[in-house]
């Protein structure tokens, strides 16, 4: 097994308003290995952003707190770290890359200066092969003519272009680490493929692990090697692309996958949605907080919040209806049936 | 951009002529004329005065009048102030209101544009609160009451400073403080909420996911996008403040053009009220044709109309 990169630890963050606290994340632990790639999924406001964000410190506090656990970088804990050492790690082993490429970048910078601040922050160099660096890093991202480009400002690109500047800025100081943000969630659909392959193709040079977070499926399957789906704050099932897409165990899982337009496959049923919304994260409720959305809830949903049951040596899943003595319940056949279509289609297309 | 500015300029012109134009008929409507006093004159004399600056004419006569003389750039001679023309009392007064106005404005924007930067920086923290106090202060403490503790304090009683007059460069640090204080509480407030709306935008979170420090991002990044509302509004402060303060100047008895604006209307002084009107006018317009411009040189996205690309 490859080195282990990062883990987090029971990670809590809250957020204090004047309503209440917010806990954002609520015990979430993980762990990722040297070039693997992570994704985290999950609804707006299940916690994955604040989590992602958590990892680079990147949190305002306040309003945020750091509740508890910790956030260990090969072995070393971030979370006591001054704002001055952790400037020394943003950027230069942790880089992210951002949702939204238009608002991304300064409007008022050159392209090149914003790569080359990176790169000057953090090795000394002289400015002259730092700026070299970043034409090369332009031409590794795909933006052609990049002696031309360094010297322009982010409106005279388009968003995928942008976004390729983004990924390059991210790459400047060579980081172990890429948060990737939702990147592809602004960008039109040629576009995403592009940008996948490229993130792909850059991970596979530089070996660099991914933590991609993302609430599109079709994005995971695609780029995923293991698979955190998270429900208010909490990593609710955990596993390899294959556990998760072949065999979930979490209802929320199985409605997640269910809800996946089917463009091909079973083109006459409804769109399945998941009934209800996320729980208020000020006022939790007791128990199981997906249990009021959970088909298949039973008493001590409403009761306790179940552990997390180990499936198999790399699947993990929070959900009640794992213990001996829960009922046997599966998979229902129409959100399975939705999924087979939307594998057969995913393999079709490679 | 030099077709921009030609277009500009010819604008200028325009809105010159249409403020000539309302102050001559403004000037008209005001009772009262140059020569009215405790002591009426003869009405013999009246009537030679009147001849004599051209106030006998009918209206559209004195009209053109005055229209050429501003092409002209000759407004004629006080009718105040004997002998006096309008040319000299503005080339005389107004270097020193210019001094004392630049001197203010670089107190103003500096201590401003520090102030906000502080404030937003530390937001809803201690020196924000602070910041915010002093900007409020310097903004509803009127400038005369400032002027006078100043006089009082700095000058008078401590004696670091002379009370008044205007024979060098200690004699304008009171005054151009004293100016200089509340716009500096306006432009603190206007950079702290410029600069908290971009803290809030991706590429500040982007700036400090690259590992910037915090100075190095508000001055390389966050400053340069949160300066445009500051520059629009500093625009016609500059205009207004190199045109120099009636209050301040008489506080200090300063010798500058701040006071023409005012005794040139309670006298009825009307060539020196033309002459003033238009100077300020020209310099304000002038002004918003440079904020314009910086606009472009500050965000690379404006293009101005009708500029080169």
């Amino acid at each position: 097994m490859t080195r282990k990169l990062l883990e987090v630890n029971d990670l809590k963050i809250h957020f204090k308003t004047y309503a209440g606290v917010v806990q954002a994340v609520r015990g979430v632990s993980f762990d990722l290995y040297e070039g693997e790639t992570l994704a985290i999924v999950g609804e707006s406001g299940s916690g994955k952003s604040v989590t992602s964000n958590a990892i680079m410190k990147l949190i305002p506090q306040p309003p945020g707190i750091y509740a508890g656990g910790e956030i260990k970088l090969e072995g070393r804990n971030l979370l006591p770290l001054s704002e001055k050492q952790m400037s020394k790690i943003r950027g230069n082993e942790i880089a992210m890359i951002f949702q939204d490429p238009m608002t991304a970048l300064n409007p008022t910078m050159r392209i090149g200066r914003q790569i080359t601040e990176v790169i000057l922050k953090h090795q000394k160099i002289p400015a002259a092969e730092a700026r070299e660096r970043a034409v090369k890093l332009l031409n590794l991202v795909g933006i052609p003519m990049p002696e031309k480009r360094f010297k322009q400002y982010p409106y005279e690109f388009s968003g995928g272009m942008r976004q390729r500047v983004v990924i390059a800025i991210a790459l400047a100081a060579d980081p172990k680490l890429l948060i990737a943000d939702e990147p592809t969630t602004a960008l039109d659909v040629t576009i995403q493929a592009q940008i996948l392959e490229l993130m792909k193709d850059i991970q596979k040079k530089r070996k660099t692990s991914i933590i991609f977070i993302t609430h599109d499926l079709g994005v995971v399957a695609n780029v995923a090697d293991r698979v955190a789906v998270m429900y208010a704050g909490q990593i609710v099932e955990y596993g390899t692309v294959n556990d998760i897409f072949y065999n979930p165990k979490h209802p929320y899982t199985w409605g997640l996958l269910g809800s996946m337009p089917d463009l091909r496959n079973n083109v006459n049923e409804e769109l399945r949605t998941i009934p209800g919304s996320p729980p208020d994260l000020i006022h939790l409720p007791k128990g199981d907080a997906f249990a009021p959305r959970n088909e298949f809830a039973m008493a001590i949903d409403y009761e306790e919040e179940p552990p997390m049951f180990q499936v198999s040596e790399t699947h993990f899943a929070k959900t009640w209806l794992l213990h001996p003595d829960a009922p046997k319940i599966d998979i229902p056949e129409a959100i399975s049936r939705r999924i087979e279509g939307y594998l057969k289609e995913a393999q079709v297309n490679g | 951009m030099l077709r921009y500015i030609c277009k500009r300029l010819i604008y200028i012109l325009m809105a010159l002529f249409i403020i000539v134009t309302a102050t001559f008929f403004l000037m008209r409507l005001a009772p009262g004329s140059p020569f009215a006093s405790e002591r009426a004159f003869p009405p013999k004399i009246e009537a030679q005065l009147n001849a004599k600056y051209g106030l006998d004419n009918p209206w559209y006569i004195q009209y053109k009048d005055y229209l050429v003389d501003t092409i002209s750039f000759d407004f004629g001679e006080s009718m105040k102030y004997k002998g006096r023309s309008t040319n000299d009392i503005i080339s005389e007064s107004f270097p020193i209101s210019l001094t004392l106005g630049i001197e203010a404005m670089i107190l103003a924007v500096g201590i401003g544009i520090l102030l906000g930067a502080i404030a937003a920086l530390y937001h809803n923290k201690l020196p924000d609160y602070l910041a915010s106090t002093i900007a409020v202060l310097g903004i509803s403490v009127p400038s005369f009451i400032l002027a006078g503790l100043m006089q009082y304090f700095l000058a008078f009683k401590f004696g670091h400073f002379p009370v008044s007059g205007w024979k060098g460069f200690n004699y304008s640090i009171l005054p151009a403080l004293a100016i200089a204080i509340t716009h500096a509480g306006f432009i603190a407030k206007l950079t702290r909420a410029s600069m908290l709306e971009q803290s809030n935008s991706d590429y500040v979170k982007m700036a400090r996911s690259k590992g910037l420090g915090k100075w190095t991002i508000v001055i390389r990044h966050t400053l340069r996008n949160a300066l445009m509302p500051v520059i629009t509004y500093l625009g016609p402060l500059t205009a207004g403040v190199v045109t120099g303060s009636f209050i301040i100047e008489q506080i200090f008895a300063i010798p500058g053009l701040g006071k023409h604006f005012v005794t040139s209307i309670t006298n009825r002084d009307y060539t020196v009220i033309m002459g003033t009107t238009v100077f300020y006018s020209i310099i304000l317009l002038f002004a918003v044709l440079i904020v314009d411009i910086l606009y472009s040189v500050i965000d690379p996205r404006i293009k101005l109309k009708g500029a080169k690309k």
